[in-house]
């Protein structure tokens, strides 16, 4: 049994099913994150393991015991909430030293762990500030360092830097990765941020529905999503319905095209991936397809473009300037066209259509 | 015109409302309570508090309105604090239940209590009815606080409810987050950050049980004598105008008093709350 386990856990909320027989392992140590849009379950999971929920049916294990009917205050688990949740009675050193206090620690030991934790959070001297003087990134960083002078065996945090600014967001994203290496702690991280989950974990879990869509590493994710869910959440992606005619031979909007995937069986229909980055543009005549510039809008590091293949219109990421109405054609190497297969059910299908 | 005079202009009537009702009244009171019945300039109205019959009153007035005050508390937090944690959809109409009997008329309802208590009325025959001796409570200082007590809970109520309303949830499952268990939660979370609303609350009910005259006039049937009885009295039976005026000086600044103290106390628990 892994270090957290949730075992067929299903959560509702007023007949409204959120999780469905959810089976989750995490690793002691790593970094999860928990990615979906907002409704996916992503936060009832988290809750779930802070023990501010209890599951329907199903059991959650931590280190192999059962922690189910555990009330919060008794697990070894602490949180950082999305609004921080900071107390806004207490001075900045009553607040971190609020769990110490609990767990009857001496006054010696709360000073220090006091110091120890702000400094780790970079607002050394802050300790009789009240909160309200306070910036939000501030009072994130005391959020966390509030949970974290608990030395919990895991730290859950529910969309942490949602409330801050970009640049903000970034520094503390680096700041959370320095801190976890430093502690040594399992981080279950929530968020709706691709990006951020992308950046920051070892895990990821896409989820929708109540329903985990993949778990792997952000490269398995982002380079081979399993669905077109995944594959249009992670990053912009060309998805497209098409043909499997054999192994290594796709066929979609009318032209066959080789790739690198196998065991799909023949003339089986499948949803076609095709990232943006990976599409190589030509001279007409050249490509697998050729086509008319309809948009290019400057992104920065790239271009933007929009490319109209006959019904199709291409996502398209160069480097280089194009024009509007310039022909062009579009070329993909074998090794960057992914196959995914076609959603089973009704439900899947319904999921995608939800997106 | 700039903005600052364009908005001051609509608090003219409010102002010429305070001026007429409240600061007028305020100024001929004072000027009867310095002045005897020849319109002569004294002191005695103010000093007849000296007297012990006065000082009686005045003592028993605060008596009861102390013990009114902590049984409205002690019985309107709980009331609060369930009403808070309803989990229902219409939690604002349960409320709106508990602020009823505010609707009702003030009289009706203390002459109802009148009816309930008296040696004849529904308490006793029901106490004998199922064996009990009966009770004599009508015309006691406790049937004052009780009449008190029932007139003034929702008062209590209302602010402390407000006051948990606004704690957010998220801050209540950080205490339990960090290990605090149901009533580490409370006494370390829930109720300083319910203070504003304890102390309105105590405002609300303690000013007016003091200086309240209807309550024990009903249900007090004259044996109990409030500072506001007294007062009444001399305005009423006495006609001395001087003299009433001069014990509601006396009395206005024994409320600003209390409330000073009050907002001591608040201050020096902010103090003491330091780590």
């Amino acid at each position: 049994m892994e270090f957290i386990q949730f075992d067929h856990v299903s959560k509702s909320f007023e007949k409204q099913l959120v999780l469905d027989e959810l089976d989750l392992s995490v690793k002691e140590n790593s970094f999860v994150t928990l990615l979906g849009p907002s409704g996916c379950g992503k936060t009832t999971t988290l809750r779930l393991l802070g023990g501010f929920e209890k599951p329907d049916s199903g059991q959650i294990f931590l280190n192999g015991n059962d922690i189910t009917a555990l009330p919060a205050n008794l697990r070894p688990i602490n949180t950082v909430f999305q609004k921080y949740a900071l107390f806004p009675h207490m001075t900045i050193a009553e607040n971190i030293a609020f769990g110490l206090k609990i767990q009857k620690k001496s006054k010696d030991y709360i000073n220090d762990k006091i110091k120890y934790a702000l400094k780790l959070v970079n607002l050394d001297g802050f300790e009789n500030r009240a909160i309200d003087s306070l910036s939000g990134g501030q009072q994130q960083r005391i959020a966390i360092a509030r949970a974290i002078v608990n030395e919990p065996k895991v730290l859950l945090l529910d969309e942490p830097l949602g409330a801050l600014d970009l640049k903000l967001r970034q520094n503390m994203q680096y700041e959370l990765m320095k801190l976890k290496q430093e502690l040594g702690i399992t981080f279950i991280y929530v968020t709706h941020d691709q990006e951020e989950a992308l950046t920051m974990s070892d895990t990821i879990v896409v989820m929708n529905q109540g329903y985990i869509q993949q778990i792997g590493t952000p490269e398995d994710i982002y380079n081979e999503p399993e669905n077109a869910f995944v594959a249009d959440f992670i990053g912009e992606s060309n998805i497209i319905e098409g043909i499997m005619i054999k192994d290594e031979l796709v066929s979609f909007l009318g032209v066959q095209v080789p790739c690198v995937d196998r065991g799909f069986g023949n003339m089986t229909p499948v949803d076609v991936v095709i990232r943006p980055e990976d599409v190589e543009l030509d001279v007409p005549g050249k490509g697998f397809m050729d086509g008319v510039i309809t948009d290019c809008l400057f992104k920065g590091v790239h271009y933007e473009l929009d490319v109209q293949c006959g019904n199709y219109e291409w996502l398209v990421h160069t480097t280089k300037y194009y024009e509007i109405g310039q022909k062009v054609s579009l070329n993909v190497i074998p090794f960057n066209i992914q196959i995914m297969n076609k959603p089973a059910s009704e439900d899947e299908e319904v999921l995608k259509e939800d997106e | 015109m700039n903005n600052k005079m364009r908005t001051s202009f609509l608090a003219w009537p409010y102002a010429l409302w305070v001026l007429i009702c409240t600061i007028f009244p305020l100024f001929y009171i004072l000027g009867y309570a310095i002045t005897n019945d020849a319109g002569k300039l004294t002191f005695a109205n103010l000093i007849v508090i000296a007297d012990p019959v006065h000082l009686k009153s005045l003592w028993l007035s605060v008596q009861v309105a102390f013990i009114t005050t902590v049984i409205c508390l002690v019985m309107a937090y709980p009331v609060a604090l369930i009403l808070h944690n309803l989990k229902i959809r219409n939690k604002s109409f349960i409320v709106f239940l508990f602020i009823l009997p505010m609707w009702m008329n003030f009289m009706l309802r203390i002459l109802a209590w009148q009816n309930i208590l008296s040696n004849n009325g529904i308490l006793n025959n029901i106490l004998s009815a199922v064996g009990l001796p009966t009770v004599h409570i009508l015309y006691t200082k406790y049937a004052v606080i009780l009449g008190m007590v029932y007139d003034f809970l929702p008062y209590m109520i209302l602010p402390i409810y407000n006051a948990l309303s606004k704690i957010s949830d998220d801050v209540i499952e950080a205490a339990s987050d960090l290990g605090a268990n149901w009533w580490t939660t409370f006494t370390k979370v829930t109720l300083p950050l319910s203070k504003d609303g304890i102390i309105s609350g105590i405002i609300m009910v303690f000013v007016p049980s003091l200086s309240s005259f209807v309550v024990s006039n009903l249900l007090g049937g004259g044996k109990v004598l409030l500072i506001g009885n007294v007062i009444e009295q001399e305005f009423t039976s006495a006609r001395d105008w001087n003299t009433g005026s001069g014990l509601s000086i006396i009395l206005m600044v024994f409320v600003l008093l209390s409330m000073g103290i009050m907002n001591k106390v608040d201050d020096s628990e902010n103090g003491g709350m330091l780590l």
